[in-house]
């Protein structure tokens, strides 16, 4: 196996390319240490005036809130719906079985602003029949979220579905499980860990959802990305990057946790 | 406008897809440690959120950002060099985000490539330059084009980063249903470009799943 390294001159583009992927991201680090209240490199002093912004100015605490609980609900929704329908297609095998999936999958190809712009009239459109989810309203923007995200939750749970031994379900059908016993106690615990993963997908996506909440959404509910967009927008904020940090941070630590998780495992 | 997107898009996907094959090959052949360092490069941008890496670009090209800080301190440039709210920045911005997204396809057909291939090649008498140009590349080819469908694609409905980086003033397609609806309330515009996008954006996933399927059947 391997017996062809990269050479010199792969290795060389791959590294151009590492930096071109991490500059950014690492560009952000001494912004956010900066001591003036303009985006700039730190001249002088560092300062952690726009990490203590953070935790100062109730806006960015309100919209972390609101953005954890939109993410949330949003997932679990997301994730009930996608295992509902995917135990539909994989348990009755239903004759339109592609046709429903393909339908379901749509909302992952259509262009998010056309998403976007549906989910906007439809949710002016609740409103104004006086709906609990209406726009710019936070269980409207968990609403769009369930639409935006059940999509990647359904490939993940399908996929895990079709690693389950089908003869399993047969015998506890053999057995004289009803229908209900078979898909939760036999199926859905063979499936739990694409369960788990559909839901912190689903999370993920919710959390930084930006195109269709920008749509739904204008004064209520701010979520942290729509706030990071205000200041984006306006005149920029350091303070954008100070939270942009502390998301790098915390992505790079999942990532390690899950690869140390992985060394483990394979190693067992 | 249509052709400014299309052109914008086409310089985008070439670019992601040229620095995809180049990381992904480090990914997918690279020893342990050049693995976990190209995974890295990988996956810690394509899970961070893209407000944030716009704003990385910013930070970095915009006229009081690190580059142009540095150039000046150095004293190789009097006046600052624009390289954010113009297509260049859009290009940079768009590229970053598309990368991870194309290294997946492109690495899955590199690790499907069989072992042996490669060991023929060389006892045939192939270089390791030879074998790479006729052997490798050409072999994961349906990869880069599964990857570059999906890159402009997403390019086409896109519209953050181009918002961001772009600053109002090299408008996409996307973007522009996005101040149609809202900056100067013209619906009938906004939607008739939103029905343009999904009726390209269909033909181009129609080609995409045309074009895996038979190269699925014969792996």
């Amino acid at each position: 196996m391997n017996g062809y390294r990269p050479g010199p001159v792969a290795l060389l583009c791959a590294l151009v390319v590492a930096v071109f992927l991490l500059m950014p991201l690492l560009a952000v680090v001494p912004v956010s240490f900066t001591p003036s209240r303009m985006l700039s490199m730190p001249t002088g002093g560092l300062s952690l005036r726009h990490y203590r912004t953070l935790i100062d100015d109730p806006r960015w605490l309100d919209s972390i809130l609101l953005s954890l609980r939109v993410g949330v609900v949003s997932s679990t929704l997301a994730t009930l719906l996608a295992l509902a329908f995917s135990l539909g297609i994989w348990m009755f095998r239903p004759r339109f079985a592609a046709a429903l999936v393909g339908f379901v999958l749509l909302p992952m190809i259509v262009p998010p602003v056309v998403s976007a712009i549906t989910l906007y009239f439809l949710l002016t459109w609740l409103s104004g029949v006086g709906g609990f989810a209406g726009y710019d309203t936070w269980p409207g923007v968990v609403l769009a979220h369930v639409v935006v995200t059940v999509p990647f939750a359904v490939v993940l749970i399908l996929v895990s579905l079709s690693q389950v031994d089908r003869r399993i379900d047969l015998a506890a059908r053999g057995l004289g499980a009803s229908t209900w016993e078979r898909a939760t106690k036999v199926i859905v615990p063979n499936i739990k860990f694409g369960i788990l993963t559909a839901w912190l997908l689903s999370f993920v996506l919710s959390w930084e959802e930006i195109g269709v909440t920008l749509f739904i959404t204008s004064v209520n509910a701010i979520t942290l990305p729509r706030l990071i967009w205000m200041g984006l927008r306006d005149n920029i904020d350091p303070a954008i990057a100070a939270i942009s940090v502390i998301l790098i941070l915390i992505t790079v630590t999942v990532l390690t946790a899950r690869i140390v998780h992985r060394r483990a495992r394979g190693r067992e | 406008m249509f052709v400014r997107t299309f052109r914008i898009c086409g310089l985008v996907t070439l670019a992601s897809v040229a620095g995809a094959y180049a990381i992904a090959y480090v990914w997918v052949r690279g020893t342990p440690g050049q693995r976990l360092a190209a995974e890295y490069c990988i996956l810690v941008p394509f899970w961070i959120s893209v407000l944030t890496r716009a704003f990385g670009w910013v930070a970095l090209l915009s006229n009081q950002g690190l580059i142009n800080t540095w150039l000046r301190a150095t004293g190789m440039l009097s006046e600052p060099l624009p390289m954010v709210r113009n297509e260049f920045g859009v290009i940079v911005g768009m590229t970053h985000f598309l990368i991870p997204f194309a290294v997946f396809p492109i690495a899955s057909a590199m690790r499907a490539l069989d072992e042996r291939v490669l060991l023929a090649a060389r006892g045939l008498g192939a270089g390791r330059t030879r074998i790479f140009w006729s052997v490798f590349v050409p072999m994961t080819m349906p990869g880069v084009i599964g990857a570059a469908l999906i890159v402009f694609v997403f390019a086409l409905g896109f519209f953050i980063t181009p918002a961001i980086l772009g600053g109002g003033r090299s408008v996409m397609v996307a973007e522009l249903v996005y101040l149609r609806i809202f900056q100067s309330p013209d619906w009938g515009l906004g939607a008739a470009i939103s029905i343009t996008l999904v009726v390209i954006v269909g033909a181009l996933s129609a080609a995409l799943f045309r074009y895996l399927r038979p190269s699925q059947m014969a792996g």
